[in-house]
């Protein structure tokens, strides 16, 4: 009874959550236009490619029949083939992302996951078959998105920080990793190969908050991990600012080689700007890897 | 109460808690400031590093230092300090003020008066019965009463103008029992001191309140050598310091100025100091006070008589005798007399009459010619004196043998008398005792004055009435007749020594003196005084201002000589004693007055005039504690490195401005701002402005009051005035206010001469002075309110019209509303304005004069017209007036007199012009 009314409470919970998600995401999308991209080539798809002279052999329901009446042969109507991209993304799920700088901008996990949802309302525009990490594989369709988005707002966080899934990964697909990338760097190099074993591959996008890129600390501090597992006591934080930001340029200039290596892409995105630039990277950079 | 300094501490044992400092400093010290816990991922990326230096894990020295100086204010605050506290243990026996209550005190006798009635005050909270005494009264049984019984009578005390002479008199008057003594001392000595100090200290305790204020005393000028002598003495010796005296008389039109001004430079620690001063003559015998500039009492002022005055004598002789018998001229003596006491005027009769002599002596001149006689008979009939003696001529003429010359007193019988010479009988006559009714009467007859010879006159009937001197048997010596406003004056025997010995003595200087010839050179003596009754023409208070004698009866001589000798008292007050002839000043000061100081027993408690104020410290520190907390918190913040985010630092600059807006205790001051922002203030709007009296209360109640009136100038008529201003008559402009409301106060200073050089040249150029003594006018115009005193005291700088109390038909009251009285929180004072000209008249069918031109420059009452309109700062009225209905219907009425003032100083006379539009609009008609 009790679970019950909790499982409701919760669902009551995601069902008010979710609209303004993926009514964000759809928003969001809606500023890109983009055409479904077409294999050159006759094929499955939707398209019309090229009426050609019937076979021997090929069924009967494939007769043009309208374009065979204006002549003696028969023709065949050929579309273009479609290939659609299996991309199955990975949203970071860590408390790490629930950090926000400032009140008045939204966490970085809320941000990864509006980016993701947003992708995934393109990839399903243009067919493409989008899937999230551990759940399931990639499908088309958009009645796909309100799957996605109910485990999106109802994914649990977990660990101080994520560590990336290659799972459900299809191969020779293409996968995205959204996170701040913050924690060990170990998982998502694992993660990455697992990717790159199957033939898919990596994009990166490190989302940070502008209060990590800056670190506007000063005087005696004691900093916790979101999750209070890691803390670190410091006198005077501004004195560490520079050290801190040295840090930060190597942790990206990692993960860049190592994005590279397995042929994928890394972009660092902060919350503070819009999310649409990121949107358009990443698409490109989808497109980009056929 | 535990003190240091001038504060005391009313808990003190707190004050221990300032030895926890240093524990509280080792405390602070060891702990640093607490860190901020922050959320944030990129920990990961910190771990591991460390900190570059340590030394801030201990707070700053500046910190501690802060934070240990609130909490010693806030310790201090919580010990109670109290500047200058009362420390006075309240007696509960009857108390007994003394007040010295001579000239000596008059300077400072309204922060005396205040004082007394503070005691007198405190004494009637305690329930002890008081008595309050002014020494320089006549002793009289002093009885105990309650306090609130003597709160009205202490206001009517006023200085004598005298020095307390009798204090051991009042020994006897003393109530019985044991009570306590205030003595209010002026700091000098006086007779009978002692013994006083004695009596009351055998009965309690004895508590002094002296000023260190010194006394000043002028002397009585001195006259040697055509030079003025001025003296003035000082208690206690102080600095060096000038005194301005000033010599004052009226000028040839009669109206009383100052005629010159000499400088007297005390030496530091100088008791005494003297200057001089060389007037000409005519400069010099229009003097009539000398006066100690910006002292009031009547020590600093001394009354000049005919001491400094030097007739003008011309004396003819009938001629020039022979060289070499000086001693047998006929005027020998009279000029040794009269050399060094006169001008003597040499020369024909004719040409000494234009001269305009006092007096014209013929010494043994027969017979004038027609021409003489016509002019001495004019200059008689303007009050001339002519003194004639007699000689071997006058007696062998036939002047005034048949009918009376006008010229001699009496008839005279040919030939006149010997006796007492080798071919006569008898012994040479003396004189008989000078009869009431002579104007020598008092003048001592010595034996040796002998007359051996003297014309005689005629029996007349009248001869009795003329004959102001006789000899032993009856004869007269010395005859008088007035002749217009002048007399003659006939010695029967000669001015030289050939016919009797009175030349040669004293008494022959005496009676020129007493017949005014001459004039003493020194204080006058018992005897030049006795005989005669001597009438107050003019009196002086203790603050040395001139009034009426009244109908204080005359005095005798001998008393006022002895006055003279040693100072005035209750029965004989300063002022100028006019004999028959002459007149004598009294002073407060006499030439040996001496100012001794006060000694006290050892062991008295001696306070000083102006009680400094009790005020309580405590909200002083702990605001100074809070404001230090405020700081720190702002420090800390800097140090922990938290005023960096833009959230904390809008709340530092709220914190700043939360300490910048912490009421300071400091009295709150008007900075003057340059000149142009003030005129500008001034001249955007009409400004309504009061004149600082430098009273806060009274200025804050005159600023209320004019914004008051200017919301109701704004609601009810076009004029719009800004917010009211200030004005320092000394340094402001005054140029740009149409109107200045004075309130006046009795504490004002009175400004100086270029600030009234300003005010007269505003008077001149229009603008208004609205002058309210704020008393009702309880005593009436020229009344002894200590506000009345001030403004007659501002006034005498001014160029002030002569003034009337306000005519009916007076503009103000049509300017707008119709008022028939001017009402203000009191009702009755009478309005005086400038005076109409004496040749308005009434137009004719209308109900007014004409009066039409000119604003009144000055408008006196006593009303106190801001009171009435005076507002808060939500337009409430701040003030009550009247009771109930009456009281708002006063109030309104006082508000349409403001603006019936407001409407006369801005459109002028507007409404009496409009006496012409009937004529105006006929002449339009035609």
């Amino acid at each position: 009874m009790i679970q019950a009314a909790a499982l409701k409470e919760r669902a009551e919970t995601l069902g008010q959550a979710l609209p303004p998600l993926l009514a964000e995401a759809e928003r969001l999308a809606s500023a890109v236009m983009l055409g479904e991209h077409g294999r050159k080539r006759a094929g499955m798809g939707d398209e019309f490619w090229q009426y050609r002279p019937a076979h021997q052999g090929d069924p009967v329901r494939l007769i043009d029949w309208r374009r065979s009446a204006r002549s003696d042969v028969q023709f065949v109507r050929e579309r273009e083939w479609q290939a659609a991209q299996s991309v199955t993304l990975w949203v970071d799920p860590a408390k790490s992302m629930t950090f926000s700088g400032d009140k008045t901008r939204a966490s970085k996990g809320d941000r990864a996951q509006v980016l993701a949802l947003a992708l995934a309302v393109l990839l399903l525009r243009a067919g493409e078959r989008v899937g999230l990490a551990g759940a399931g594989l990639p499908r088309s369709g958009r009645a796909h998105l309100w799957t996605m988005a109910t485990t999106l707002a109802g994914a649990d966080a977990g660990a101080d920080y994520g560590t990336p899934s290659a799972d459900d990964v299809a191969s020779h697909g293409r996968v995205v990793f959204l996170s701040d990338f913050l924690g060990d760097l170990d998982p998502v190099e694992a993660a990455l190969s697992r990717a790159s074993a199957k033939g898919a591959r990596a994009i990166m996008i490190q989302c940070l908050d502008p209060a990590e890129e800056d670190f506007p600390f000063d005087g005696r501090t004691i900093f916790e991990s979101m999750g209070g597992t890691m803390r670190h006591e410091t006198l005077r934080a501004g004195d560490l600012r520079g050290r801190y930001l040295e840090r930060l340029a190597a942790r990206k200039a990692r993960l860049q080689v190592l994005a590279g290596a397995v042929g994928g892409h890394f972009h660092t995105h902060h919350t503070g700007g819009s999310a649409l630039p990121a949107l358009l990277w990443a698409y490109r950079a989808l497109e980009g890897g056929r | 109460m535990f003190m240091i300094g001038p504060i005391g501490f009313a808990v003190p044992w707190l004050l221990l808690g300032l030895i926890a400092l240093p524990i509280l400093w080792l405390l602070l010290r060891v702990v640093p400031p607490a860190p901020i816990r922050r959320r944030f991922p990129g920990v990961a990326l910190l771990l591991g590093l460390k900190d570059d230096e340590s030394e801030t894990d201990k707070t700053p020295w500046w910190l501690l230092l802060l934070r240990m100086a609130a909490v010693a204010a806030a310790i201090l605050a919580f010990a109670g300090p109290v500047l200058n506290p009362q420390t006075r243990v309240a007696g509960s026996n009857p108390l007994l003020v003394l007040v010295d209550g001579g000239w000596a005190e008059a300077p400072d006798w309204s922060s005396r008066m205040d004082r007394a009635a503070a005691l007198v005050d405190e004494a009637g909270r305690d329930g002890r019965p008081v008595a309050v005494v002014r020494l320089t009264d006549a002793p009289e049984e002093i009885a105990f009463q309650a306090a609130e019984d003597w709160a009205g009578r202490m206001v009517a005390m006023q200085p004598a103008g005298w020095a307390p002479t009798a204090m051991a008199d009042w020994v006897a008057a003393l109530p019985q029992g044991a009570f306590d003594t205030y003595w209010l001392t002026d700091g000098l000595d006086h007779p009978g001191r002692e013994t006083l100090v004695e009596a009351v200290t055998a009965r309690g305790q004895m508590t002094v309140f002296a000023t260190p204020r010194p006394v000043l005393a002028l002397h009585p000028a001195t006259f040697a050598d055509g030079i003025i002598g001025l003296r003035v003495t000082r208690q206690p010796p102080g600095a060096a310091v000038a005194v301005e005296v000033a010599a004052r008389g009226p000028d040839p039109a009669g109206i009383d100025r100052e005629l010159a001004r000499a400088t007297v430079a005390f030496d530091a620690g100088a008791v005494e100091a003297a200057a001089e001063l060389d007037l000409p003559p005519e400069l010099r015998n229009r003097i009539t006070r000398f006066e100690i500039s910006g002292q009031r009492s009547a020590g600093a002022i001394s009354l000049t008589d005919d001491g400094l005055k030097r007739r003008k004598v011309a004396i003819v002789a009938s001629r020039d005798d022979s060289e070499g018998l000086r001693l047998l001229s006929p005027t020998h003596y009279l000029r040794e007399a009269l050399e060094p006491v006169a001008e003597l005027i040499e020369g024909g009769l004719s040409d000494q009459l234009l001269a305009n002599p006092d007096v014209v002596v013929l010494a043994d001149v027969a017979r004038l010619t027609q021409n003489e006689t016509d002019a001495v008979l004019d200059w008689l009939d303007k009050g001339g004196l002519l003194l004639r003696f007699a000689g071997p001529q006058l007696a062998a003429s036939d002047v005034a043998r048949g009918s009376e010359d006008p010229l001699i007193p009496v008839r005279l019988r040919e030939g006149g008398r010997s006796v007492g010479g080798a071919m006569s009988w008898g012994e040479p006559k003396t004189l008989a005792p000078f009869p009431e009714s002579s104007p020598f009467f008092g003048l001592a007859v010595p034996d040796e004055v002998t007359v051996t010879e003297q014309v005689l006159a005629q029996p007349d009937p009248d001869l009795a009435d003329r004959t102001i001197a006789a000899l032993a048997d009856g004869t007269p010596l010395v005859t008088r007749k007035a002749v217009g406003d002048g007399q003659v004056v006939l010695f029967h025997v000669t001015a030289n020594a050939q016919w009797s010995s009175l030349p040669l003595s004293g008494l022959f200087v005496q009676m020129l003196e007493r017949l005014a010839v001459s004039t003493r050179t020194g204080p006058p003596e018992g005897q030049d005084l006795q005989g005669q009754i001597w009438v107050p023409e003019q009196l002086l208070d203790g603050y040395g201002q001139t009034m009426d004698a009244g109908n204080i009866g005359g005095v005798e001589g001998t008393l006022l000589a002895a006055a003279i000798a040693t100072g005035p008292g209750a029965d004989l007050p300063p002022g100028l004693y006019a004999g028959s002839d002459r007149r004598v000043a009294l002073n407060a000061v006499g030439t040996d007055t001496v100012l001794a100081a006060a000694t006290w027993p050892a062991g008295t408690a001696i306070e000083g005039i102006e009680a400094p104020a009790e005020r309580s410290l405590k909200g002083l520190l702990l605001s100074l504690g809070l404001g230090l907390l405020l700081i720190d918190v702002l420090a800390a913040l800097l140090v922990s490195g938290r005023l960096r985010s833009a959230p904390g630092a809008a709340a530092a600059v709220a914190l700043a401005c939360l300490v910048m807006s912490m009421p300071h205790p400091a009295s709150a001051q008007t900075e003057a701002g340059p000149e142009d922002d003030f005129a500008l203030e001034a001249t955007t709007a009409v400004v309504l402005a009061h004149v600082v009296t430098g009273d806060a209360r009274v200025d804050e109640v005159a600023d209320a009051g004019l914004r008051g009136l200017g919301e109701v100038l704004w609601d009810r008529t076009s004029v719009e005035p800004a917010e009211p201003m200030a004005v320092n008559v000394e340094t402001d402009d005054l140029a740009f206010f149409p109107f200045l409301y004075w309130p006046v106060t009795d504490t004002q200073p009175v400004p100086s001469g270029a600030a009234f050089a300003k005010l007269n040249t505003y008077l001149r150029t229009g603008g208004m002075i609205l002058f309210d003594t704020r008393d009702g006018d309880v005593a009436g115009m020229g009344g002894s309110t200590p506000e009345a005193r001030a403004l007659q005291r501002l006034a005498a700088g001014l160029d002030v019209p002569s003034l009337e109390p306000i005519p009916e038909d007076h503009v103000l009251s049509r300017s707008f509303y119709l008022l028939q009285d001017y009402p203000g929180r009191h009702l009755q004072s009478t309005l005086w304005v400038e005076a109409a000209p004496p040749d308005a008249e009434q137009a004719e069918g209308m109900p007014f004069r004409n009066l039409n031109d000119g604003v009144t420059p000055i408008i006196i009452g006593g009303n106190d017209w801001a009171a009435a309109w005076a507002v808060d700062a939500v337009g409430t009225p701040l003030l009550p007036v009247g009771r109930g209905f009456a009281g708002e219907r006063q109030r309104e009425l006082s508000y349409r007199f403001g603006i019936n003032l407001i409407m006369h100083v801005l459109t002028g006379n507007y409404k009496s012009d409009q006496v012409h539009v009937p004529a105006l609009l006929e002449r339009l008609g035609q």
